[in-house]
């Protein structure tokens, strides 16, 4: 499992520049939000933590098509299911090298997005704290998208369909989570709800996506 | 150790893919399946590898069921990465199936060594090819699955290649390839394979032709 971490984090980085892709996508989106919307300060802040968990969603989604039809197309999936470990934990190791370059820098500098944006100074730890719960979740809700669309032609389109209701409840508690810490009240019951969605997608995407995995391929 | 296939069968879109006669590899052979296009071959490589869930029938190593924990499958796609160096295409696999050291023999085995630390991207097809076969050392398993496994090698590779599964077989491995051309394998059963005659009965899902009602 180890090795394919490692494996998978060391392609991210050798072809297109590992998590940086994803991030000045998440970068250009949350910045082109406000020119559309017009750059009234006080506006903007209200939008801040929305705008952001959408942009981070759209970000996560750019590189989950990749995930395993990269694998599929060059033959690469079969070795890796006929590996000693169980498919279940080489569906983790992805969705965690996948969360790893794309998730986790998106948290680096979404403070600086929500500065950009007008973000109330109260609200940029609610901000952090909601991606770093949220974002694991869709990695793995993610990876069972693209367990399922791998071998679709030009699944990726079909994929966005699939996950992107499934992440709602991601954003919504983490957009809630940085609006009420905006508006001074307490964000923990936000976060909370967060963490609990993100344990639910650990406990099931892995056996969901191996699921089908086992039945694409053919 | 011996490899034992009885009765399988495989269903693609409802319509039976392959219907391979029962046959048996002992240790130290090499089965040779052969068959014109079409006829299943890779199929069946595939459903001895678990890759393929058969619609009936059985695969057996020893008696037992899990082939796939034993196998390695050697398909048209030499599953390399571009951009990688061709040694850490190897190394990424042996680390995969829990091998640490036998990366440098295996590209020594198959004449990669002086391009070892060159990417992947720059071999030709012949060496993307001799780096997908040299997996099948790495990976340290004792069923061999080829499917095709001298296309793009040129004379010499092939021969090389069949000595190493020589050798393979005669340290008590098992090797089962489908190829075309006679490129003097150790002995072993012959499988022939006949493209699968019109839908059977029995392939076809009753709820698809109406038969249940």
């Amino acid at each position: 499992m180890r090795a394919l971490l490692f494996r998978d984090l060391r392609l991210a980085l050798r072809i297109g520049g590992g998590g940086l892709m994803a991030t000045a996508f998440f970068a250009m989106a949350s910045l082109l939000i406000p020119i559309g919307i017009g750059g009234a300060a006080e506006s903007l802040g209200r939008v801040a933590g929305g705008v952001i968990w959408v942009s981070a969603l759209l970000a996560c989604l750019l590189s989950l098509d990749r995930l395993f039809q990269a694998d599929f197309e060059d033959g690469s999936l079969d070795h890796i299911l006929l590996a000693p470990s169980p498919i279940e934990f080489s569906v983790l190791a992805k969705a965690a090298a996948h969360w790893l370059t794309t998730g986790a820098p998106l948290i680096v500098i979404a403070p600086l997005i929500g500065l950009t944006l007008n973000l109330a100074p109260s609200a940029f730890g609610a901000l952090v704290l909601s991606l770093l719960i949220g974002t694991p979740a869709l990695s793995l809700i993610g990876a069972v998208g693209a367990a399922l669309t791998v071998g679709v032609r030009r699944g990726g389109l079909l994929l966005s369909l699939l996950v992107l209701p499934l992440y709602l409840p991601t954003m919504i508690l983490g957009a809630r989570a940085v609006e009420r810490a905006s508006t001074g009240l307490d964000p923990a019951a936000a976060l909370y709800l967060s963490g609990a969605v993100t344990l639910a997608a650990l406990a099931a995407a892995p056996f969901a996506a191996a699921a089908a995995l086992r039945v694409n391929l053919r | 150790m011996a490899l034992t296939v009885e009765g399988l069968a495989v269903e693609r879109g409802g319509r039976l893919a392959l219907v391979a006669p029962d046959f048996r590899v002992e240790r130290g052979q090499a089965a040779l399946i052969a068959g014109p296009n079409g006829a299943g071959k890779s199929t069946l490589l595939r459903a001895v590898a678990g890759l393929v869930r058969p619609l009936r029938g059985r695969v057996m190593l020893d008696g037992a069921g899990e082939t796939g924990q034993h196998a390695a499958y050697a398909g048209h796609l030499d599953a390399v990465k571009p951009a990688l160096s061709v040694r850490a295409n190897l190394a990424s696999w042996a680390a995969l199936y829990g091998a640490s050291e036998g990366v440098d023999a295996a590209l020594e085995s198959f004449g990669l060594s002086h391009i070892a630390a060159s990417p992947a991207a720059y071999c030709s097809a012949g060496q993307k090819r001799r780096l997908g076969l040299a997996r099948l050392l790495v990976t340290g398993r004792r069923v061999w699955l080829l499917d095709e496994p001298t296309v793009s090698l040129d004379a010499g590779a092939s021969a090389d290649f069949a000595r190493i599964v020589a050798a393979h077989c005669a340290g008590g491995g098992i090797a089962v390839a489908a190829t075309h051309v006679e490129m003097g394998l150790p002995a072993g059963p012959r499988i022939d394979l006949l493209p699968p005659a019109a839908p059977a009965a029995d392939a076809v899902d009753p709820f698809l032709t109406g038969a249940w009602a």
